[in-house]
């Protein structure tokens, strides 16, 4: 899957619209390539242009520039091919509320021409017993579970799930990546967008952060995080008007120091070796007369990178 | 290529399925489609059945003549043993419809009365019968009456095929219109055209499936109305079935244009009530048509309830089959539900 200087603006609407005739820009040249057998993620803030640039690679919206190829083919001309071969799953979707799982698997497998049985897609989510609950009585996990099925069903080479895991609870999460891993582990390629560090860490070959409908950085999950100079955060908070009595690049001389920046109220430290500069700040802190009121250290992660390129924390 | 049309017939199949489904599983529907139109009926039937001829109600003035026109009323059988009233309380008798006239004791008599008041008139003509006679006024020949009942000229027979129209207009404005903008709410049509199902299919299964809820909407209806009323069906119940069928589709339609925009179920609601309750008040449902002036009738006439309720109407109670009655409330219906499709179908929006 290749896309090219995707841009996707809309008009805007309501009042603004009458003395306002600016678009809202929601996806801003956007390159991405995903190989075959890949799991690639869109990591990014809400309102970061996810969920529109998912829903045009998906064919769903028309891109207003670039250029949009999947599995070799264009939606304009190949529209019914590509629909046979990709399975997703939107954001949100309400499946009919009185329908059991069962009937609405056997719905979903009946637009494909081929696929797996219903029995085999309701077993690849672990919803056998649930197979004859309607869908009103399923918990939030079991929902988005059903709404996967719906994505499996045609067997696809393409997968793109829409924030599969948003709102759910620790054991449904760890279920769904267990369901997403496995169809990966069999050759197929999926297309993620989230918001959570840990699941594009866990889930994804490569990820791509995106910000203000910009891919503002891309590579794998190690190389991300490797491209902070060092793999631990230390963040410490001190009494007062702390922050303005601390120069960056004096703090920078520290040992083992790679980059600091101050982000709410705070400065964060990224260090290379933890047990040389943690003495090395404390000290650099107590020269200067400043009470340290809070001090924190945890591995570098993906949440971090996102800190580190923006200055904003990724769910402010 | 039969393999594609076999998978096409699945797909139309598990559609109407997921359609008939959520039919019969929602309470809410089952009440609307059968428990309404059977209390409807019974409330109406109970306010409008037949009953024996009550003798007219009126009051004399007190006056010196007042108890002699009170003994001649006594002896009629159309007129009920009428009371002396004070001035003030005829007035209010008359004004409040207590009674239909005032005799005032004048030598001769005056009556006193609202001539746009159809009983009052009624009155009127009996009372001055039961005077004249009563004062020594020959009649010049004793006729004899034939009294009828003629089933299928009573307001129950006029009602129930009403009845069936208003159902078949709620069923398809409602059962289409509002479902289909619930799909869109739930972002469930926008699921549906990101799989390679085709879009013609699910409308098709609305439609399918609006045909064949006609077979358990129906009869229930219409076998209470002769079980409880002795409604009967005088003309050809295929006639009548085809007739239901066309105005069941065109209303599928008409409800399928009215959702074609919206984005919410709310604006369909309000959408559907704008439409039928015209339609509802209009179409002669309830009275006749024949109430309106002519030019609000033209209008009217055109209505696809009016065609349909009018066609109905005349099968059953007329026993018709293709009189141009029917074929002309064929075509309304039909033009209808071609025009509201090609708009519906430039409209539409799926996502």
């Amino acid at each position: 899957m290749k896309c090219r200087g995707l841009k996707k603006t809309y008009k805007r609407t309501g009042l603004a619209a009458v003395d306002d005739d600016s678009e809202v820009v929601a996806v801003d040249g956007l390159d991405l390539d995903v190989a075959a057998g890949e799991c690639f993620g869109l990591l990014g803030p809400n309102g970061a242009g996810k969920t529109t640039t998912v829903e045009v690679l998906e064919g769903l919206l028309e891109p207003s520039e670039g250029d949009v190829t999947i599995l070799g083919r264009r939606w304009a001309k190949d529209e019914t091919y590509l629909r046979e071969r990709i399975g997703l799953s939107l954001q949100q979707t309400f499946l009919p509320d009185k329908l059991t799982v069962v009937e609405t698997v056997r719905l979903f497998r009946s637009f494909f021409k081929t696929g797996r049985t219903v029995e085999e897609t309701i077993g690849l989510v672990a919803l056998q017993e649930k197979a004859k609950a309607k869908y009103e009585t399923l918990s939030g996990g079991q929902k988005q579970r059903l709404a996967v099925a719906c994505a499996l069903v045609s067997d696809p080479e393409l997968l793109f799930l829409d924030e599969p895991t948003t709102g759910l609870d620790p054991q449904s999460r760890r279920m769904l990546w267990d369901v997403i891993s496995k169809f990966r582990n069999e050759g197929g390629s999926v297309v993620l967008t989230t918001h959570y560090m840990d699941e594009a860490e866990r889930l994804c070959d490569r990820v791509g952060v995106v910000d203000h409908g910009k891919m503002i950085a891309i590579g794998t999950p190690k190389e991300l995080i490797a491209s902070l100079g060092g793999s631990h955060i230390v963040e410490v908070q001190a009494e007062g008007e702390a922050l303005a009595a601390l120069l960056p690049a004096e703090l920078l001389t520290l040992p083992s120091i790679h980059a600091c920046k101050p982000v709410l109220g705070r400065m964060a430290f990224t260090v290379g070796e933890l047990h040389v500069a943690l003495p090395a700040i404390l000290t650099a802190y107590t020269e200067r007369k400043l009470t340290v009121k809070d001090l924190s250290t945890h591995s570098a992660t993906l949440e971090d990178v996102f800190v580190h390129l923006t200055g904003r924390q990724l769910r402010d | 290529m039969i393999d594609a049309v076999k998978a096409r017939l699945g797909s139309i199949w598990q559609l109407s399925m997921m359609r008939w489904r959520l039919f019969y599983r929602e309470p809410g529907t089952m009440f609307w489609t059968f428990g309404f139109p059977m209390a409807l009926s019974i409330v109406l039937g109970i306010a409008f059945r037949s009953q024996k001829p009550e003798p007219v109600v009126c009051g004399v003035l007190e006056g010196p003549r007042a108890v002699m026109i009170q003994e001649l009323l006594e002896k009629s059988v159309d007129v009920r043993k009428p009371d002396v009233l004070s001035e003030s309380a005829s007035d209010a008798q008359l004004r409040t419809g207590k009674v239909s006239l005032v005799v005032v004791p004048t030598d001769p008599p005056t009556y006193r009365l609202d001539s746009t008041r159809p009983e009052s008139r009624l009155a009127k003509a009996l009372v001055d019968d039961a005077l004249q006679r009563g004062l020594g006024r020959k009649d010049a020949f004793a006729p004899h009456s034939d009294e009828v009942t003629a089933v299928g000229s009573r307001y129950i027979d006029f009602l129930i095929p009403g009845l069936v129209g208003l159902g078949l207009m709620s069923s398809g404005l409602w059962g289409v219109g509002f479902s289909l903008a619930e799909m869109r709410t739930r972002k469930l049509l926008k699921r549906f055209v990101a799989t390679p199902m085709k879009r013609a299919d699910l409308l098709l299964s609305f439609l399918v499936v609006r045909a064949f809820s006609l077979i358990v909407e129906l009869p229930p209806l219409l076998i209470f109305a002769r079980v409880a009323f002795g409604v009967r069906m005088q003309g050809s119940i295929v006639v009548f079935a085809l007739v239901c069928l066309v105005g069941a589709l065109s209303f599928s339609v008409l409800g399928l244009l009215l959702s074609s925009r919206a984005e919410n179920p709310q604006i369909v609601s309000g959408l559907i009530n704008v439409v039928s309750f015209p339609m509802y008040l209009g179409s002669g449902v309830f009275f006749s048509t024949g109430r309106y002036p002519d030019g609000i009738r033209k209008v009217i006439d055109v209505l696809p309830l009016t065609a349909l309720v009018d066609a109905l109407r005349e099968i059953m109670n007329e026993g018709t089959a293709f009189s141009p009655l029917v074929l002309r409330a064929l075509a309304i219906l039909v033009a209808w539900g071609v025009g509201s499709f090609l708009l519906a179908l430039r409209l539409f929006r799926w996502r």
